[in-house]
């Protein structure tokens, strides 16, 4: 069981079990969600929205509305036609943007477009309001679904567009066409990577409060980015960026869903100003499913060259994106992640892709947790499974013999990245330990001749995270902090990055109470307010540890400095060091402690030569790289033939995030990872019918894991520390979603293999199973 | 036509003036302003909203708040007893059984149940027991943890 420190604890904290700080706010129920803050004279709004996935706006009438007793407002596509548009902050060569309006103006695009917006006194009245808001629409004939949209005669989303293709991009590396031609064995599957629903417990939400004497906004709002959501919004809303104020308060989840800007941020803003009173929107659950973004929507045709020895030689892949009616602020970027991470571990050089993005009459897809890392995970980790099942060799002995070795690093992948460190053979090797790999097929070889369908299926993962030198990000890809010390010798940081679950007021102050010397209860760590913290970037990525941490490092060190320069000035003694919270004279050992520097640095009775009083230091870091982390999943896996259920009977997770500053929430975060890589690989998909309607449109449709459904994990870790930062770390908060389906896949593949089964796609629900089990196994 | 009612909230009573339509979470967290409790879907699959009444977790989205007049709630503030965390609250904190946290009020009061009934439970019925409360965080392992940890404390 593990040790847990209380935080009253000394000396070094970095890679312990420090239970989280945050946390005695939120077991109470004292902590402050959006929904949870009342202003004086607040009140709410709630949005009609489009029945149809495709209609014409003939009419709108609000005059029932207007009449209900406690309206204040109802405001309509003509109203908001001069701002905006909802940024897209993605750019390709010749991408096409259409101009997404905070609310539509004379055509609807997917179902759930916002279409008004009325404003009440009361949530129940603007409920209320908005069913009495009558919309004349023409429904147009929509497409849903991705390749239907591509086939000839297909409605067109948007009518200047007839052929729905927003973007084309070519991708390739080494040479592709040699690899396949000296191939001696090429296999060729189509993969899907449905549709998700990132699913945070907490809706989005958002208060916005104008006051006219200052001419000033607040926005209060559920994200993981408020420095560039009030970048974004400002020039959404026409707005000084000095006159937008954005605080994020508690954030319940976000998983990239968050990541983003939302036409009902700008809208509420919008109406605050109009109606001169505090107004909040809270989205409902099936708000939530509509219009906050979806993740993956993947369709994917791979085909992969190797030597009959199990070498691979080349990957080749063509990509079609769903990208449903418009472009979020990422969307049309995340499937060339996919395409960064196409060789996955391996040593290959040769890789060709093309990928189409399409628009759809859906909601618009984007960052969902690994963000077309784990749709590029599954592709590889199926290919490399499909390929040794066609040369007949062990799946974990193929992945051995392609992978580079520790001193091949940094290692030059065929896609232009350079990973940074790794021994890929190392977590694998403790995986197949952890479940003894030999006795584990010997046991399956019994059960198969009983008669029943046991799987071992192996993932090994590779990740690009820690986003990321600023010339390969959509925005700025450093992070800050800021580190002040008060004149009474305590410390608070500022952070950039905008942790919302992930525990950084608990790891910053690790971090910050070693570099100081100082108790973890004298350290306090800010985020989140535009008005408290220096510009940042955000949380996401697997981002926060390895750009935000780093940030907090190197302002810790450059305040040091000063700290030594205050020091010495009060020992008078031109040698001094600082360590465990103490100046200390190297001569006399006399020594005087932060408090005291503190003080005096604030007190400036003396200053040293070319020094400012007072004790705080910001830095900016800017990452030279990408950090890579990696590891292998193990799962074990039983389908039953009455039913088609699949249970798994065993799951391992080895993950090498690099060092680790606290292993308790390294492994909240990779249990959290393998339930949502779970959740897709068994049970979750976003289905819409062929007009466009969401059919998993609740949680009563839409499947995420109950803690019924999980199993128990087993989790180890190898450490490679990454040369990318000063601390070693390599980010885990993707890891988890990205190892899981492709071991799960793999797994109940090699159940069913017997049976001649070589592909399952997600989500292999029971009914899917079963049917392959009526059908012999032949799809 | 707003009904009186007159309830026990947290061992305090008290008496409100409510529409009949008020849904017991919100008049918990909008009128009573005990904000611990969330929305998470207002269908009553979630647990976010989890709250006792008389004794017996419910979900407080999918009841009015008319319907516990004269009844006793209690909810996450109502766990603190003479400063000190419940047990429950003490386990999720140490075993990191919360990540966002907007689960964990829901939660703790459906585990709090669960020890009630099952004073030991096996990893098994702890699962079973709050297949009603969704976490997106967690994927559950440490809450299961936390549960174990404080059936054992609260045995002693
Ligand atoms: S809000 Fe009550 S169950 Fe979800
Ligand atoms: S801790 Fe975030 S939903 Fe449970």
């Amino acid at each position: 069981m593990a040790t847990i420190l209380t935080p009253q604890a000394t000396g070094k904290l970095v890679g312990k079990r420090v239970r989280r700080r945050e946390d005695p706010r939120l077991i109470t129920g004292t902590a402050t969600y959006v929904d949870d803050i009342q202003k004086p004279g607040m009140h709410h709004a709630c949005i009609v929205r489009s029945p149809y996935a495709a209609a014409r706006i003939k009419g709108i009438n609000a005059q029932a509305a207007l009449a209900l007793p406690g309206v204040a407002a109802v405001f309509t596509g003509k109203d908001v036609a001069a701002l905006g548009p909802v940024p897209c902050g993605a750019s390709l060569p010749g991408l096409r943007v259409p101009h997404h309006h905070i609310l539509a103006q004379d055509r609807v695009y997917f179902t759930g477009h916002p279409v008004a917006v009325v404003v009440a006194t009361d949530r129940y009245i603007a409920r209320d309001a908005a069913d009495l808001v009558e919309v004349d629409y023409e429904e147009l004939p929509a497409v849903a679904a991705p390749e239907k949209a591509l086939a000839p005669g297909a409605p067109a989303v948007h009518p200047e567009w007839p052929d729905n293709t927003a973007f084309t991009y070519h991708q390739e590396g080494g040479d592709v066409n040699k690899a396949f031609a000296e191939a001696e064995v090429i296999v060729k599957q189509r993969i899907i990577s449905q549709r998700l629903i990132p699913t945070a417990m907490e809706t989005r939400g958002v208060v916005a409060e104008w006051q006219p004497g200052d001419k000033a906004l607040t926005v209060y709002s559920s994200s993981q980015i408020p420095h560039l959501l009030r970048s974004l919004l400002a020039g959404m809303l026409g707005l000084p960026e000095n006159r937008l104020r954005v605080v994020v308060p508690e954030v319940g989840g976000g998983f990239g869903s968050k990541l983003n800007v939302y036409a009902e941020e700008a809208l509420m803003g919008f109406v605050a100003m109009k109606i001169g009173k505090p107004v909040k929107w809270i989205e409902s659950r099936r708000e939530n499913f509509l219009c906050t973004i979806h993740g993956r929507g993947h369709v994917d045709y791979y085909e992969i060259a190797a030597k009959k020895d199990g070498t691979i030689l080349g990957l080749k892949l063509k990509l079609i994106q769903d990208l449903g009616a418009y472009h979020q602020l990422l969307t049309p970027a995340i499937p060339t992640l996919s395409v960064l991470m196409m060789p996955g571990l391996y040593r290959f050089k040769n890789i060709l892709a093309d990928i189409v993005g399409v628009f759809t009459n859906c909601v618009p897809t984007d960052a969902y947790r690994g963000a077309g890392r784990p749709e590029a995970t599954h592709g590889i980790e199926r290919m490399v499974d499909m390929l040794a099942a066609e040369l007949k060799m062990d799946p974990a002995e193929i992945r051995l013999k392609n992978f580079p070795q520790p001193d091949e690093f940094p290692f030059a992948t065929a896609t232009g990245l350079s990973y940074d460190s790794g021994d890929y053979e190392a977590p694998l090797r403790r995986a197949l330990e952890l479940v003894d790999y030999p006795r584990l097929r010997q046991e399956q070889a019994e059960a198969r001749q009983q008669g029943r369908l046991m799987g071992i299926g192996l993932s090994t993962y590779g990740e690009v995270s820690a986003f990321g030198p600023s010339p390969a990000t959509p925005a700025g890809g450093w992070e800050s902090a800021t580190v002040k010390i008060d004149p009474a010798g305590k410390v608070t940081v500022l952070t950039g990055a905008s942790p919302h679950g992930q525990g950084e007021e608990t790891t910053f102050a690790q971090i910050a109470a070693d570099e100081l010397g100082v108790d973890l209860e004298d350290v306090i760590v800010l985020h989140g307010d535009t008005a408290v913290v220096q510009y940042g970037i955000g949380t996401f990525g697997s981002r926060a540890t390895a750009v935000g941490g780093p940030a907090v490092y190197y302002a810790i060190q450059k305040l040091k400095e000063k700290i030594q320069k205050f020091g010495a000035l009060l020992l008078e003694s031109a040698e001094v060091t600082f360590t465990n919270g103490n100046c200390v004279c190297n001569r006399n050992g006399k020594s005087v402690t932060l408090a005291q520097v503190a003080a005096a640095s604030y007190r400036a009775m003396k200053l040293p030569p070319g020094e400012e009083p007072g004790l705080q230091v910001t830095y900016f870091w800017e990452p030279p790289n990408f950090t890579f982390p990696f590891g292998a999943h193990i799962a074990v896996t039983e389908v039953d033939r009455e039913t088609g259920r699949v249970s798994i009977l065993r799951y391992v997770a080895v993950d090498d995030c690099g060092n680790i500053i606290n292993p308790l929430l390294v492994d909240g975060q990779v249990h959290g990872g393998v339930a949502q890589g779970m959740g897709q690989a068994l049970y979750e998909q976003a289905v819409y019918d062929n007009n466009g309607q969401l059919l998993s449109g609740e949680l009563t449709d839409y499947a995420i894991p109950k803690a019924g459904m999980m199993p128990w994990l087993e989790t180890g870790h190898t450490i490679t520390p990454s040369p990318v930062n000063p601390l070693g770390v390599k980010g885990v908060g993707e890891a988890g979603t990205i190892g899981a389906s492709p071991a799960l896949v793999n797994s109940v593949v090699d159940a069913l293999s017997p049976l001649g089964v070589r592909h399952i796609d997600m989500p292999m629900l029971p009914e899917k199973i079963w049917q392959l089990l009526q059908q012999g196994g032949q799809a | 036509m707003k009904r009186l009612i007159s309830v026990t909230i947290n061992g305090k009573q008290r008496t409100d003036e409510v529409e009949p339509r008020l849904l017991l979470i919100h008049y918990l967290r909008d009128v009573v302003g005990l904000t611990g409790s969330h929305i998470g879907c207002e269908t009553s699959l979630c647990g976010a909203c989890t709250v006792e009444l008389d004794g017996k977790a419910v979900k407080s989205c999918t009841m009015f708040a008319v319907q516990v007049d004269g009844c006793r709630l209690l909810t996450i503030e109502g766990l603190v007893s003479n400063g000190k965390y419940h047990p429950l609250q003490e386990a999720f904190w140490n075993e990191h059984g919360l990540q966002c946290g907007f689960c964990t009020p829901g939660m703790i009061v459906a585990c709090k149940q669960l020890l009630e009934r099952t004073p030991v439970p096996t990893e098994e019925e702890i699962r079973h027991g709050i297949e009603g409360n969704l976490c997106r965080c967690t994927g559950y392992q440490h809450i299961v943890n936390a549960v174990k940890a404080a059936s054992a404390k609260m045995g002693i």
